[in-house]
């Protein structure tokens, strides 16, 4: 286990780097740096820019130097408000971390009810209800739901008000946010719960005159809670850039909104050390989500 | 076995066979030549496409979806012949462009083309989905736009498919450092937070491609934005692939008929052709079937994001980004791209597992 353990922390830490070093480079080899808009810069201006952003050193040191200072928290400002990013992303990331949260644990607890009543169902309505939602909703992407809430909800029938800094209100974001992974996890639960109501603990649980709830919760559920959990790391990385465009959609001032409006604006230092904030976050969840998948169920052999 | 008088068999008197000594064999004429057919127990022999073929057919939901898919694919080639508008082109009224046309509601004329009806007799061609801010056939527009999600889908899934099949098949066959090596690489790109560095790589690919592909007039006219999509698809979405190649290549190698095949002297090459991949070849579909709703997922995503495919080809989800400025006055303007997107993906989708069902059956979640 701890060999694994090990390794698994390792390729973490390569793939970190290795985030870092495409959007480093990547970045650098856009044509036109961020001041190239600027209409009628003098040289002399250009060069005192490019002096303050480190841009007129070689591409090595630039990623060295960069590194450095995000290790000493130093992120960078940003080329089009002049603002630390490190203030921003600290600004912003508490909205997302809670949309995100509320999003992934709604959904974990709302899949694994829904998936748990469509299997102890089978083949009667509450299944066929279930299942026929959960297909649609895997077919609809997050940005129309979204859009379409918004609409329905806010602008026609103003049920729930827009979102403010003052008012927030996140329940339309969240409901957009979470019907793919709901949907996602109730199919999950509902076939990992089938296949552990078919094993033959739960007939001898059954037979020994187990109630029926216990049966469920401490037979059954346990073990179809494992493949649940697998889906956590990706489902994690999938509300992150949901939420790009969720936010954007509800003019939420979160990280992914910051995000897309940095991709428009040309906002290299932003882009950077967005990516990689967002990206160190997945890998971690991924990290994790693998730690705790090992550690609760033993029969997987370790590589 | 003894007989009565009237040749029937005797009937055992514990037995709970019917007692035939009430019949004579008057009662009974031989069956004819016809009837003996009927009861020859022989199907015909199935191959294995066939069987899924046949259990495809059963899944009633899969069937649907494939009939979607067709009907959608033939009306994306078909109608922009007959529909006298170009995607990119205002609406031209007796040869002058018509700026009162903006922003109609679907099956309603401008004023113009109303005038210029009147006048001539002549019925034009309805405006099916309205048109847009910039006076253009909104209709044509999301033909066009599923027409470039469609494709984006098809090629990115076919270049995953490509790419995961050469390298996983490599890796699973050679096995040993070469396998490491190329799994450890694998391995690094699929930790890899795709689509960020989708995002960012294609953000970074439509500047620098722009330069480079200024004297080649065919990559020009796919625009950089496209090429920097499916670059993107090349990059990236292969691992899962190749993953799922080399796991079924090793499972597959350690089977008697591959010993058998290599005792006799069998080249690895011909082994791999005639032995191995055609026993990945269900998963392979499937994952290739499933993969295309993503694909086109993506795509919209990077559309709708502004990074995508851009002005002035639509795809669906540059179109519902677009329908975004005038949302309460036009909410059609999202529903339409945004209805086909769903259909399109759910449609792959529920293919995806039928086909899953039909042609792996041991697969079955």
């Amino acid at each position: 286990m701890s060999r694994y353990v090990v390794k698994r922390v390792l390729l973490a830490i390569v793939t970190v780097i290795i985030v870092s070093l495409i959007t480093f480079f990547s970045m650098n080899a856009i044509p036109g740096g961020p001041f190239s808009k600027e209409k009628a810069t003098s040289p002399e201006v250009q060069a005192v820019l490019e002096k303050r952003y480190n841009l007129d050193k070689p591409l090595g040191e630039q990623y060295i130097l960069y590194v450095k200072n995000i290790l000493h928290g130093d992120w960078g400002i940003s080329t089009k408000t002049g603002r630390e990013v490190a203030d921003t992303i600290s600004g912003s990331f508490p909205i997302s971390a809670k949309l995100g949260l509320s999003a992934a644990s709604i959904a974990i607890v709302l899949g694994l009810i829904l998936g748990s009543t469509a299997a102890l169902n089978r083949n009667k309505w509450p299944d066929r209800v279930i299942i026929f939602f959960t297909t649609l909703c895997t077919g609809v992407p997050s940005f129309v739901l979204a859009t379409l809430l918004l609409l329905v909800f806010c602008l026609k029938l103003q049920w729930v008000p827009a979102w403010s800094p003052t008012n927030p209100s996140y329940v339309l974001p969240i409901i957009a946010l979470c019907a793919y992974p709901t949907a996602y996890i109730t199919r999950l639960t509902k076939t990992s719960m089938l296949d552990a109501l078919g094993q033959d603990y739960v007939r001898t649980a059954r037979a020994k005159g187990v109630p029926q709830s216990k049966v469920i919760f401490k037979h059954a559920l346990r073990n179809a809670l494992i493949p649940v959990v697998t889906y956590v790391g990706p489902m994690i990385a999938g509300i992150i850039t949901g939420s790009m465009v969720v936010e954007s959609i509800f003019t939420i001032g979160g990280l992914g909104g910051k995000f897309v409006s940095s991709i428009q604006n040309q906002d290299y230092p932003m882009i950077m050390a967005t990516t990689i904030f967002l990206g160190v976050l997945m890998v971690v969840a991924n990290l994790i989500t693998d730690l705790v998948y090992k550690a609760i169920d033993p029969r997987i052999e370790l590589e | 076995m003894s007989y009565e008088e009237n040749g029937m068999p005797k009937k055992n008197p514990l037995s709970a066979q019917i007692d035939l000594s009430k019949f004579s064999t008057d009662d009974f004429e031989p069956a004819t030549g016809e009837e003996k057919k009927q009861q020859e127990v022989m199907g015909e022999s199935v191959t294995f496409f066939k069987d899924g073929c046949r259990r495809l057919s059963r899944n009633k939901l899969a069937m649907a979806s494939l009939i979607v898919l067709i009907v959608l694919i033939v009306s994306i080639i078909v109608l922009p012949m007959i529909i006298p508008y170009g995607y990119s082109d205002i609406i031209k009224v007796d040869g002058k462009r018509d700026k009162t046309a903006a922003n109609l509601a679907p099956f309603t004329y401008s004023q113009r083309e109303m005038e210029y009806m009147e006048r001539t007799g002549e019925k034009l061609f309805p405006h099916v989905m309205g048109t847009d801010s910039l006076c253009r056939d909104y209709f044509i527009r999301v033909i066009y736009g599923t027409r470039v999600s469609l494709t984006v889908g098809l090629v990115a899934s076919i270049m995953v498919l490509v790419i995961g099949l050469l390298y996983g098949s490599i890796s699973g066959w050679c096995g040993g450092m070469v396998d490491m090596v190329m799994m450890r690489i694998v391995d690094i790109i699929y930790s890899l937070p795709d689509t960020l560095m989708v995002i960012l790589l294609s953000v970074v690919l439509n500047q620098t491609l722009k330069p480079m592909i200024e004297n080649i007039p065919f990559l020009q006219a796919i625009g950089t934005n496209m090429i920097a999509l499916f670059l993107v698809f090349g990059l990236l979405y292969w691992v899962g692939m190749a993953r799922l190649v080399r796991g079924q290549i090793l499972t597959i190698k350690q089977n008697e008929y591959v010993l058998a095949a290599r005792t006799i002297g069998t080249s690895s090459g011909r082994i791999l052709r005639k032995h191995i991949l055609p026993n990945c070849l269900s998963v392979i579909i499937i994952t290739t079937a499933l993969q295309i709703p993503s694909a086109i997922f993506t795509e919209s995503y990077l559309s709708f994001l502004g990074i995508g495919v851009k002005v002035p080809m639509p795809s669906l989800g540059s179109l519902a980004n677009e329908a975004r400025d005038g949302l309460l006055s036009y909410p059609y303007k999202l529903i339409f791209p945004a209805a086909v997107i769903c259909v399109i993906v759910l449609a792959f989708n529920l293919l995806g597992d039928g086909l899953r069902d039909a042609f792996d059956p041991k697969l079955k979640r």
